[in-house]
């Protein structure tokens, strides 16, 4: 008897014979389907009665390809048929489920000519559980033929976990993706029209240049570009400015900017854009002082790109930041020693040696700042005003009056156009071009202190920018406690009682703040989202560090790919791509799972990379020549040894849950609503108070769960010799777009 | 517990465009201990991983027990390793790292306590068992790494540089250990390593591996005084080298003279008299030798079945209890201890009894 084979049939029989076929309209993991006619009832009926009872004749195909791979299951892999067969099941059950999925709908058969060739069929919904374990059946046993023709040298547990991961990011990266694609060849009724596309892509909102002799703004994209560009050079060179500073002039106040590092990570980007209102908005504090100690009267300067860019500077600093004290740490100081025994000058060692090989590093910052500024959504939404730019324009066009999605199917495109051309400069280019030594070993030594004629300009920059984030942190910590910013600063809880009041009610506590629905909704979802990040992303770093493949290469783009499609295009993919059959799945908690799951896999990733390179490989072999198999040495060796990065990967992946919005925005519903969405809500209705009250919460929430793994990782160091000296908890050397 | 045989059958892996085994056969008798010998890059711990099944084969066979077993994945080849750096999962204790193999073939805990037990004190390891690997010295972690294993009493053993992590003097005594115990238990045994000294103490049979191809394979004695190529010899310490021409007899082979050398007649008789010559010998060869054969004479001197090369002394050294010196010969070098005191110019001639000779056709198509 196949383990593996009999395993993954009785999963597919299950499937088909017992679970119900279709998606319930209850949420997915409640069990009221089973009182409520099931097997009979046409909702909740598994795939045998839909067939039999309902007429969904066209699923009965499916059964063959159950059957054929119950021939093989008492035989040996080696046998010349085992593996044929299994092809056949595994190919033909996956291409037939998703062939009629495609082609029979919610409306009967999705294609007209079709409905002409074979009459009127049912409708039907999208997959539920059936469909579901159907489909994983198919897809394992599809992988245990490719293991038994001997791929990845015939380990059945590698194989179906690159199967799983291929399958995964086919489905919730490269089909919404691709569905983008198609509807922006579709006008509003859903004809296909290439005159439409061309007409929407030229479109002069998009590419218009007329600003530039008139006073009109220009097309969306420039706007975007314009903005990127000037975000990722500031960032870029503010950046760099703070890490000379901590590690090259002797402050005894340098190490405190490390601190900044953690700030991008517990706070939500827009909430920056936020604290900016409440200091120059047309009631903000300062505009007020100025308006009273100087007689400026208050503009909206604050709204339009001069604020988006001084918000998105205050944002994505920090991530700067952190690549480049990287970047600045990793030149050798021998090199510049060698550099300075030839007679070199401070400015000359700076000028000749030390600049030039941060020059790479600092190419990475730029793109990094440029993708970060292009997919940003919060803080141009709150600050934006008239200067709009593509990932606003995006939402405005699924949610604003006009419900155009063949536009935000466009801008989309546009909009990923420019950040995988960035992401794909970055990784083939500046990626490979880097000096900079990554082995924990450092060289002996100290760091050149910096020439004196650069450290006063530096100086110069990098102070008032420190008081500036100070003040503006202060704000949003401190804001909420006051009754109205600009007319009123008296003293109040008001906001914290809106937001999270606790009343005894009849039957015990009562809830009744206005946050806590979508806090606990927030929490909830990232909480179950976290763990499946982490085990998704760490699972891909096991293959890609440990395991040699056929296209490994092209595995590895397409994981790293989640990196560069910002959240604006994910939220309308999933939209367009998951609102009908077969994958179904719009206004449901699952949706907003997966979409976490996808968009923060990259933080296991990256985490599990990382940790997993320092383990030496012969730890595996070990174990595997004692005769454990591949799963058993992951379980038994390989995951104690990554406890602490399973940690961190745990916690960021939950943090990045709960402060992200761009993506969230498009995918809440009434039953779902979350957090950032909820406090956008309130600055669009200009409730300020309780927008920074409830993100000051979410901030001191995130900072204690960021708090509480970094003292449990720096307390259990595994004995891994002088290679686990102390890994940064970050690493957003390659930071997806918010 | 006995060894089982293993065959190795015209194995070639290549590491994209780069071959670093070209056909590589070798039949290993059960129990047989065999040394994988050669210099860094010559593919040595790449058939062993090959073996292992890490690497996977372009062509060829390996054969266990005359069971197939080339696309078997390590986990079902029954072979046991030992890592250069150990490979200790840090995260478990002594003991439990003795104990995994037992627990994934389902031991009970008895007889698993049991068989941990034995194999610590075995390995001189009693009263270590609740250590964690990381507090454990080298050689200790040497032990338990040996210990985890022999555990599963495997029918083969790979040793991949068990003792390059060991300092000297250790060295020394694990490398009779290791072989002591390989003997006890009867396990066919691989051992790799660049160590040429180690090889020749611990194996049955050295396979000398040079650029992916076997060099040779023999006993200890074999590859040292019977080397069957030129590289085979500068590899076992022969490296001093020097060209002749020479012509073949019944009486044996005659060398004419050069500028550099006398002429002579050379026994070439099978046995310990004669010189080791592989080839014709017609024509030109290539003579290596060990410096500590060579003896320094009176130039002048003509002893019967030597060869004679006319040396200048370039250099002079003590390193205690004899004199090492650099003579010149021609354009060649060779360093020659000697006890008597010379002085830097001194003529001399360096005596070369035919017995430490080696002697190599420079014809490749007659050699061999």
């Amino acid at each position: 008897m196949n383990r593996v084979v009999s395993l993954w049939l009785a999963v597919g029989l299950i499937g088909f014979f017992v679970l119900p076929w279709y998606a319930l309209e209850d949420a997915f993991w409640s069990f009221g389907w089973l009182l409520d006619g099931y097997p009979l009832d046409r909702d909740t009926a598994p795939a045998i009665i839909q067939i039999a009872v309902h007429g969904k004749v066209w699923l009965a195909p499916l059964l063959v390809f159950v059957l054929a791979a119950l021939l093989v299951v008492r035989t040996d892999p080696s046998a010349r048929y085992f593996a044929p067969t299994l092809t056949f099941a595994g190919v033909g059950g996956l291409g037939y489920l998703f062939l009629q999925g495609f082609t029979i709908g919610i409306g009967g058969w999705e294609f007209a000519s079709l409905e002409a060739l074979f009459g009127p069929v049912e409708r039907q919904f999208g997959m539920g559980y059936g469909a579901v374990l159907l489909a994983a059946s198919f897809l394992f046993l599809l992988t245990s033929s490719f293991a038994a023709r001997g791929s990845v040298s015939g380990d059945v547990f590698v194989a179906g976990s690159i199967g799983l991961v291929i399958a995964l990011i086919a489905a919730f990266v490269f089909f919404p993706v691709s569905r983008i694609l198609i509807s922006a060849f579709q006008d509003n009724d859903g004809v296909y029209t290439f005159t439409l596309f061309v007409e929407k892509i030229t479109d002069a909102k998009i590419w218009g240049l007329r600003c530039l002799a008139e006073n009109v703004s220009c097309g969306v994209a420039w706007n975007s570009l314009i903005l990127a560009v000037s975000v990722g050079f500031g960032s870029t060179v503010l950046g760099l400015a703070f890490a000379l500073v901590t590690t090259r002039v002797r402050l005894r106040m340098g190490r405190a900017f490390r601190v900044l590092t953690v700030l991008p990570i517990i706070t939500p980007p827009f909430v920056i854009g936020l604290a900016m209102i409440l200091l120059f908005g047309r009631a903000g504090v300062v505009t007020q002082f100025m308006d009273w100690a100087f007689d400026i009267p208050p503009t909206r300067w604050i709204y339009g790109f001069t604020g988006i860019w001084l918000a998105q500077m205050l944002a994505f600093t920090p991530i700067a930041f952190l690549v480049l004290i990287g970047v600045v740490e990793g030149v050798s100081p021998s090199m510049e020693e060698a550099a300075q025994t030839l007679r070199a000058d401070a400015w000359t060692t700076f000028s000749t040696v030390s600049f030039p090989l941060m020059r790479p590093g600092l190419a990475n910052a730029f793109l990094l700042g440029f993708i970060e500024s292009m997919a940003d959504f919060g803080n141009p939404f709150v600050l934006g005003g008239n200067y709009g730019v593509l990932s606003t324009e995006i939402f405005f066009a699924i949610v604003g009056a006009q419900n155009d999605q063949g536009r935000a199917a466009v801008l989309a495109i546009v909009l990923l156009t420019f950040t995988l051309t960035a992401f794909y400069v970055q990784r083939r280019w500046v990626g490979k071009k880097s000096y900079v030594t990554v082995t924990g070993k450092g060289d002996a030594g100290l760091h050149a202190t910096l020439p004196r004629r650069l450290t006063w300009p530096i100086l110069a920059v990098v102070i008032p920018w420190t008081l500036m984030m100070l003040v503006i942190y202060c704000m949003v910590m401190f804001g909420g406690f006051v009754e109205t910013w600009g007319r009123d600063h008296s003293f109040t809880l008001r906001h914290y009682a809106d937001a999270f009041s606790v009343t005894t009610g009849e039957f015990g506590l009562v809830w009744s703040g206005a946050a806590w629905n979508s806090f606990w909704t927030t929490i909830t979802i990232s909480a179950i989202a976290a763990p499946l990040t982490t085990g998704l992303g760490l699972l891909t770093a096991y293959l890609l560090v440990r395991q040699r493949f056929a296209g490994r290469e092209a595995f590895e783009f397409g994981t790293m790919l989640s990196f560069a499609i910002p959240g604006t295009v994910i939220g309308v993919s999933y939209i367009l791509a998951f609102n009908v059959p077969p994958i179904e799945l719009t206004a449901t908690g699952m949706i907003l799972i997966i979409c976490f799951m996808f968009r923060n896999m990259p933080v296991g990733l990256r985490a599990g990379v990382a940790a997993m390179s320092q383990l030496d490989r012969n730890l595996d072999e070990a174990s595997l020549t004692l005769g454990a198999n591949s799963f058993v040495t992951v379980r038994k060796v390989i995951l104690p040894l990554l406890r602490p990065a399973i940690a961190a990967a745990l916690v960021f992946s939950f943090v990045r849950a709960i402060t992200s919005i761009s993506a969230v925005i498009f995918l809440v519903s009434a039953d779902y609503h979350m957090a950032t969405a909820y406090i956008i809500g309130r600055v669009e209705n200009g409730d300020y108070g309780l927008a920074i009250a409830y993100s000051s919460v979410l901030i001191l929430v995130m900072l204690a769960a960021v708090s509480l793994v970094q003292l449990f990782v720096s307390q259990r160091k595994l004995g891994r010799r002088a290679a686990s000296e102390r890994q940064p908890v970050v690493d957003r050397s390659e930071v997806a777009p918010a | 517990m006995a060894g089982e045989s293993l065959t190795v059958d015209g194995v070639k892996v290549s590491y994209g465009d780069v071959q670093v085994l070209a056909g590589v056969s070798i039949d290993v008798a059960p129990g047989e201990f065999i040394a994988l010998l050669g210099s860094s890059g010559c593919g040595k711990t790449t058939l062993l991983r090959a073996i292992s099944g890490f690497v996977p084969v372009d062509a060829g066979r390996v054969l266990v027990a005359d069971r197939d077993v080339t696309n078997a994945p390590p986990d079902k080849r029954g072979m046991a390793m030992v890592f250069q750096s150990y490979a200790l999962w840090p995260h478990m204790t002594a003991a439990q790292n003795i104990g995994y193999g037992l627990r994934l073939r389902k031991v009970a805990r008895g007889e698993l306590n049991r068989r941990v037990e034995e194999t610590m004190s075995l390995l001189g390891l009693d009263g270590l068992g609740d250590r964690l690997v990381t507090q454990l010295s080298g050689g200790q972690r040497q032990r338990v790494a040996l210990g985890r294993a022999l555990a599963v009493e495997p029918r083969t053993l790979l040793l991949d540089e068990p003792l390059s992590n060991l300092d000297a003097r250790i060295r020394q005594t694990v490398r009779h250990e290791i072989k002591a115990l390989q003997q006890q238990l009867q396990i066919t045994a691989i051992h790799v390593t660049h160590d040429r000294e180690e090889a020749m103490v611990m194996a049955d049979r050295i396979v000398i591996l040079d650029r992916g191809e076997i060099a040779q394979i023999g006993t200890p004695e074999d590859v040292y005084n019977r080397p069957r190529s030129s590289f085979v010899a500068a590899f076992m310490g022969a490296d001093n080298v020097i060209p002749l021409t020479a012509k073949r007899d019944n009486g044996g082979l005659h060398v004419s003279a050069s500028d550099d050398h006398a002429d002579a007649v050379l026994s070439i008789a099978d046995g310990d008299e004669g010189a080791n010559l592989i080839g014709s010998g017609d024509g030109e060869l290539t003579a290596h030798f060990r410096s500590e054969a060579a003896r320094l004479i009176d130039i002048n001197e003509r002893p019967e079945g030597s060869l004679v090369l006319f040396g200048t002394v370039t250099q002079t050294s003590y390193p205690g209890g004899i004199y090492r010196y650099t003579i010149d010969v021609g354009d060649r070098h060779f360093l020659v201890d000697d006890l008597k005191k010379l002085g830097v110019g001194d003529a001399v001639g360096i005596c070369l009894p035919a017995k430490s000779l080696h002697l190599y056709s420079a014809n490749p198509t007659t050699s061999s």
